[in-house]
């Protein structure tokens, strides 16, 4: 691990998050570099999303250190807080709309209260980012419940867009997409890095989404990171989970499809 | 230096040479602003050539790139033949990414209405929530017909619980408030009787008011308030999460699981609570009586048995089935008639609250009109 987290946009060392008696996280330690796309995986309930709302400061850990943007944010009060919010966009899993805003007022409403722009201005960028993301023109005036969920999917990363952040934090870009769809947010948001050098850190159980997009992957798992690397190098670790992971009967065939594009 | 700090340097248009215009800094949300009133006023050519250098712009947000593209744009449609010279690769990258996606920006108007269609929609709204609302109404008596003929499908642990919650949890709040009632109520009389000497017509006075008309409105109110608008958040949640059409595809109807042990578990719990608060709203005035007017609590307990008649009495607790049913209607209804936002839950549980107060009210009303006609 470098000592110098010079270039790191999310810098996580020695962290222990602990739930009454169940030990969630122990002494996990991770970095993400400027530019990359960071992709966390483990099974279900390992503490991957915890992982996510601590670094968005959603959640306090018992101790250890997160720093973003080279800041340490564990203790930030929600004043303090607030210019690093600025830049980062969080993509829920569920989407996490205003139900009682239409799509367009969703990503209206970031820019409305961060920025000075103009009313026209603004909408049109509500609606470009609302375009970026694929969704057809007339989901902007739609309300959330009136999309489908692949839809409201890509409706929450236009809103996780809105403010141009530096940092995207997904959690689970591609659950409950048509392959279809899926693939369209890999593409997305592998060009969406090119354009924009934006940092993502994702939280995914989607193979393809792993092999096509993520730059580097973490492996986490009984509380803590099992390997981390490339997914060619974690596919040749000998750790028994990351060998169940990325070799179960799913894993294979991601996998070969990923060998076949290339 | 940090390498995370903002890219600086004001974003700016300038003429350039050889009629060239010249744009350079960041070109981001943070400098968008600023960057669209420079270029709404700027005087554009009508037509021609135009080169617009854009090789020192130093960061370009999607934002950026959208002004950018716009403007390209607008003199296009104009007439003009506009050349961006000196795009950096990223930046021509995010334009292309955008003049990609741009031919699907088109907003929608939304559809207009003047008051008469605004009024005319409201009044179809009202027509169709009262005419859900008969439904409802249907539904459920047939569902406790239903039920009625399966007494092994009435769920019991369902009906105590709600016993336990609408019933038993609520007897500190109306105890106290029903007390504080009869207090008010023998206080208020108090300086008018002992005008007249007639000290120990306090039991009449507290007695009848509190056992025939305060007490089972006063509860009712209270549990509507408090249970009703329960029973209209949890259904409305249980609606925008699905949980209702879950409940119908597993074969479990909502109306058996939701709706009827709530009404049987208030049908039964309300003219309990109704006695109850009888009891402690006659005490409050037993306290006052003797505080105030010197009338012992013997005394008391023996005018408040010639003074209030078992039929007053039965007329009083009778009344709180009829107003647990409509607690239990409105509540549940307006529960199902949450439409998938959170905004929805909160205005339904509104209009129930409202709703079943108001009705309680009314028929207490239409009782009283009623008794009296009956001589009762």
């Amino acid at each position: 691990m470098p000592a110098d987290d010079g270039d790191a946009v999310i810098a996580v060392r020695n962290l222990n998050t602990r739930f009454g008696g169940t030990v969630v996280h122990e002494n996990v330690s991770l970095t993400v570099q400027r530019g990359e796309i960071f992709a966390l995986v483990g099974a279900s309930g390992c503490g991957k999303s915890t992982l996510l709302r601590e670094t968005i400061l959603l959640q306090q850990p018992v101790s250890g250190s997160i720093r973003v943007f080279g800041q340490e944010i564990i203790g930030l009060n929600d004043e303090q807080a607030l210019p690093l919010r600025r830049r980062w966009g969080v993509m829920f899993e569920r989407g996490a709309l205003f139900s009682s805003l239409t799509v367009a007022e969703n990503v209206g409403m970031v820019l409305q209260e961060h920025t000075h722009l103009s009313a026209t201005l603004a909408a049109e960028v509500a609606a470009l980012k609302i375009a970026l993301t694929g969704l057809p023109a007339d989901a902007g005036p739609k309300y959330p419940r009136e999309l489908s969920g692949g839809m409201r999917k890509r409706a929450a990363l236009a809103r996780a867009l809105a403010l141009d952040p530096e940092l995207l934090f997904l959690d689970e870009p591609t659950a409950g997409l048509d392959p279809l769809s899926a693939s369209g947010i890999d593409d997305l948001v592998r060009s969406l890095r090119d354009a924009l050098g934006l940092t993502i850190m994702m939280v995914t159980h989607d193979l393809d989404l792993l092999w096509r997009a993520a730059n580097r992957v973490a492996v986490l798992g009984d509380g803590r990171i099992l390997g981390s690397g490339t997914m060619t190098e974690l596919a040749q670790s000998d750790v028994p989970q990351i060998r169940e992971y990325f070799y179960g009967p799913r894993g294979r065939a991601a996998r070969e499809q990923a060998w076949k594009q290339r | 230096m940090n390498p995370f700090a903002a890219p600086t340097g004001d974003a700016e248009i300038e003429a350039g040479e050889a009629g060239a215009i010249r744009c350079s800094g960041a070109w981001t949300l943070a400098t968008a602003a600023r960057l669209e009133s420079r270029l709404n006023t700027w005087a554009w050519p009508r037509a021609g050539e135009l080169v617009i250098d854009t090789a020192d712009i130093t960061a370009m947000d999607t934002t950026g790139a959208w002004l950018l593209h716009r403007t390209a744009h607008q003199l296009e449609q104009a007439g003009c033949t506009v050349h961006l010279r000196g795009l950096r690769p990223p930046h021509d990258t995010l334009m292309q990414l955008i003049a990609g996606r741009v031919t699907a920006l088109n907003p929608v108007a939304a559809p207009a209405g003047g008051w008469l269609a605004a009024m005319g929609r409201q009044s179809w709204h009202a027509l169709r929530g009262l005419l859900g609302m008969l439904t409802f109404v249907g539904e459920c008596a047939n569902g406790l017909r239903l039920l009625l003929a399966h007494p092994r499908r009435i769920r019991w642990r369902h009906i105590l619980y709600n016993l336990q919650t609408a019933g038993f949890e609520a007897l500190p709040i109306t105890g106290l408030l029903s007390f504080l009632m009869g207090i008010v109520i023998a206080y208020q009389g108090a300086e008018q009787l002992q005008r007249f000497g007639a000290n120990i017509y306090v039991a009449d006075l507290v007695g009848l008011t509190m056992v025939r008309e305060l007490s089972p409105l006063l509860t009712a109110i209270i549990v509507a308030g408090r249970s009703g608008s329960a029973y209209t958040a949890q259904i409305g949640t249980m609606t925008v999460t699905e949980e209702v059409d879950a409940l119908r595809t597993i074969g479990v109807g909502p109306f058996e699981l939701l709706v009827l042990p709530k009404m049987l578990a208030l049908m039964i719990a309300l003219p309990l609570l109704t006695v109850y608060t009888d009891v402690t709203g006659v005490l409050g005035g037993m306290v006052m009586a003797r505080a105030q007017l010197d009338v012992g609590f013997t005394t008391f307990i023996d005018r408040l048995d010639d003074a209030v008649s078992l039929r007053s009495y039965l007329i009083g607790v009778g009344k709180a089935p009829v107003f647990a049913v409509i607690i239990a209607l409105v509540g549940c209804y307006q529960g199902f008639r949450v439409t998938g936002s959170a905004d929805s839950v909160g205005r339904q549980t509104t209009v129930s609250v409202v709703q079943s107060i108001f009705l309680v009210i009314v028929i207490d009303a239409l009782f009283s009109i009623i008794f009296s006609w009956l001589d009762l």
